[in-house]
């Protein structure tokens, strides 16, 4: 094993702790993730972008940093990359689709502009479903992402990129969004670790909107604490998102080795005796509560009776947002525009029917049925009715609980091609994911093992603004059964 | 539900969608099914029930921000990205027809 391939197997843990007592710099850090991305990337497509002349000017004011002994934050020095779905001042980002091919923002979004400034070095950005629509990454107008530990099959969507770079070891952290389980279904998919943080715990600032009420930035690492870490530094208050939070952020790495023993991890019924999970599945899920058991937990039985409706009132919500949030791409300030089309009614038309691929469009077109005259009652504002009970089922759980555990997804990684053409086969995958959005609370997935070779994912929920004992829960489980292996991915 | 093609029509031309002959008869289809799918919403009684009509926890009301001038792009940044420009100005196509 050549040293780069061993500097890239690092954990962000391992990798800040080397950093931190000048066993690596981060210039060889940076070389080795860009030399790995080289490598394997034609394979994996996780990346849309790599900038590496900018990452390696970044690692040299790092490594400058380091040789006067200021460490900004355990992330300074380590290589890592975003979804193309944050702004980056100077990077192209394209939200996945070809509306805004060539895009360069004059701004970075907050959660980028922090990552930086606690000196992490950004080395690309990373593929996704098209605005953030899809659990399969296959809406990608650019390319697919294919998954580490099964190229044939998907990596998991929306952030399939994130999840993907992370398996292969191609940087040490990643940043995503999560509207309906897009951090967590890749986590689960590709065997790493995935938080999405309650609503308004990050700053959704200069992140291009998808579902509003829903959108939520998150973290994505190798390990608990990397994903611990990550969001130590983007969590907190913004003046320029004003539904970001002012309550203080959470010591997430102080507390993270705490143990599971007296915690209460309620296990919702509906949720592992429900049809169309897999088996191998449910096993490995079960495997993990029994595990927490051992460790001194108390597992109660709790019920979210209308976690059942989570699908149908996600895909009016998200749908309604979306057809407003993005009515904004008319060909006018940035983005795709139909040059030739004569009026400005046609250009509108033409430059949109041009720029969005399939799944954009028909969430559009549901959104804007869900919100027209006559319909808005019985869609939308019937759907946030919905939304107010699945919140209230949460709420009772958490009176006998302190965190509710099950499955991200009811199979391991399915094919690519296998759900493309149907759309509603592939809003399902997100069946277990969705409520925790609706409901604005926190969610995480972590691996609780293989099933025929490919990873599962335990899904974590927990009390608003609790990430601290979602992560500690997830630590505690680590700690058991460690992180997974490298995935085989043909050199 | 079951949509028409005339009703795809009419909502691509709400949300300033050129479909072509074949989209608009794929999306007949599949939003059909996807309507069909949410209906089961129907069988839930939510009269009484408040909507949630935004996702912020309790006590998380934003406050409004003080009325204060900050800084903002320049002309120059925010026209960097324009398809087409004329000074400091968008430039779109005629819109009086």
């Amino acid at each position: 094993m050549s040293a780069a391939t061993q500097a890239t197997a690092l954990s962000l843990r391992e990798a800040s702790a080397r950093l931190a007592a000048g066993q690596v710099s981060s210039r060889d850090l940076v070389g080795a993730a860009l030399a790995r991305i080289e490598a394997t990337d034609g394979r994996v497509g996780a990346f849309l972008a790599v900038v590496p002349e900018r990452a390696r000017a970044r690692a040299a004011e790092s490594d400058a940093r380091a040789a006067r002994g200021e460490r900004r934050s355990p992330v300074d020095g380590v290589p890592v990359a975003v979804k193309d779905l944050f702004l980056t001042r100077g990077i192209p980002t394209t939200a996945g689709s070809r509306i805004l091919e060539g895009f360069l923002p004059p701004y970075d979004a907050t959660a980028v502009e922090r990552l930086e400034r606690a000196g992490a070095v950004i080395v690309g950005k990373l593929n996704m479903d098209e605005f953030a629509m899809g659990s399969s990454n296959e809406h990608s107008a650019y390319k697919p992402c294919h998954n580490p530990w099964d190229l044939s099959r998907t990596p998991g969507g929306s952030s399939g990129g994130s999840a993907a770079a992370l398996a292969a070891r191609q940087v040490h952290g990643t940043l995503g969004t999560d509207t309906g389980g897009s951090i967590r279904l890749p986590a689960s998919f590709c065997g790493v670790v995935g938080l999405k943080p309650t609503y308004g715990r990050v700053s959704r600032h200069g992140v291009i909107a998808f579902a509003s009420s829903l959108d939520q930035v998150g973290t994505l690492g190798r390990e608990v604490w990397d994903a611990a870490a990550l969001l130590g530094v983007i969590a907190g208050h913004d003046p320029q998102d004003m539904t970001s939070s002012r309550r203080p952020v959470g010591d997430y790495l102080g507390g993270l080795e705490g143990g599971a023993a007296g915690l209460r991890v309620g296990v919702p019924r509906e949720w592992l005796e429900g049809e169309g999970l897999d088996p191998g599945v449910a096993k490995a899920v079960r495997a993990a509560l029994e595990t927490y058991r051992k460790l001194g937990a108390t597992l109660v039985d709790v019920t979210l009776p209308h976690s059942r409706y989570g699908i149908a009132a996600y895909y009016l919500v998200a749908t309604a947002e979306a057809s407003s949030n993005l009515a904004r791409y008319d060909g006018v300030r940035y983005g795709l525009r139909a040059r030739e089309a004569r009026g400005l009614r046609e250009m509108y038309g033409e430059s949109r029917d041009r720029g969005f691929g399939p799944e954009p469009k028909r969430r559009i077109m549901l959104g804007t049925y869900a919100l027209s005259a006559g319909y808005y009652e019985a869609y939308y504002a019937r759907a946030q009715k919905v939304r107010t009970l699945i919140r209230r089922d949460f709420d009772a759980a958490f009176q006998r609980c302190d965190l509710v555990a099950g499955p991200v997804a009811p199979s391991v990684a399915f094919r690519l091609g296998e759900k493309v053409e149907d759309p509603l086969q592939m809003y399902l995958a997100d069946v277990y994911t969705i409520t925790c959005n609706l409901a604005a609370l926190p969610g995480l997935s972590v691996p609780c093992g293989l099933h025929g070779g490919l990873p599962v994912g335990l899904q974590l929920l927990g009390r608003p603004f609790d990430e601290a004992t979602l992560l500690r829960a997830a630590r505690a489980l680590e700690r058991e059964t460690g992180p997974l292996p490298s995935p085989p991915l043909p050199e | 539900m079951a949509l028409s093609v005339e009703e795809v029509r009419r909502i691509a031309q709400l949300a300033r969608l050129k479909l072509s002959a074949d989209e608009e008869q794929r999306f007949a289809e599949q939003l059909s099914a996807i309507l069909g799918y949410v209906e089961q919403l129907e069988a839930l009684d939510v009269s009484g029930v408040e909507p949630m009509t935004h996702a912020l926890a309790a006590g998380e009301a934003a406050p409004l921000r003080e009325d204060a001038v900050l800084p903002c792009l320049s002309p120059e940044e925010a026209l960097a990205n324009a398809p087409a420009r004329e000074a400091t100005w968008f430039k779109v196509p005629r819109i009086i027809e």
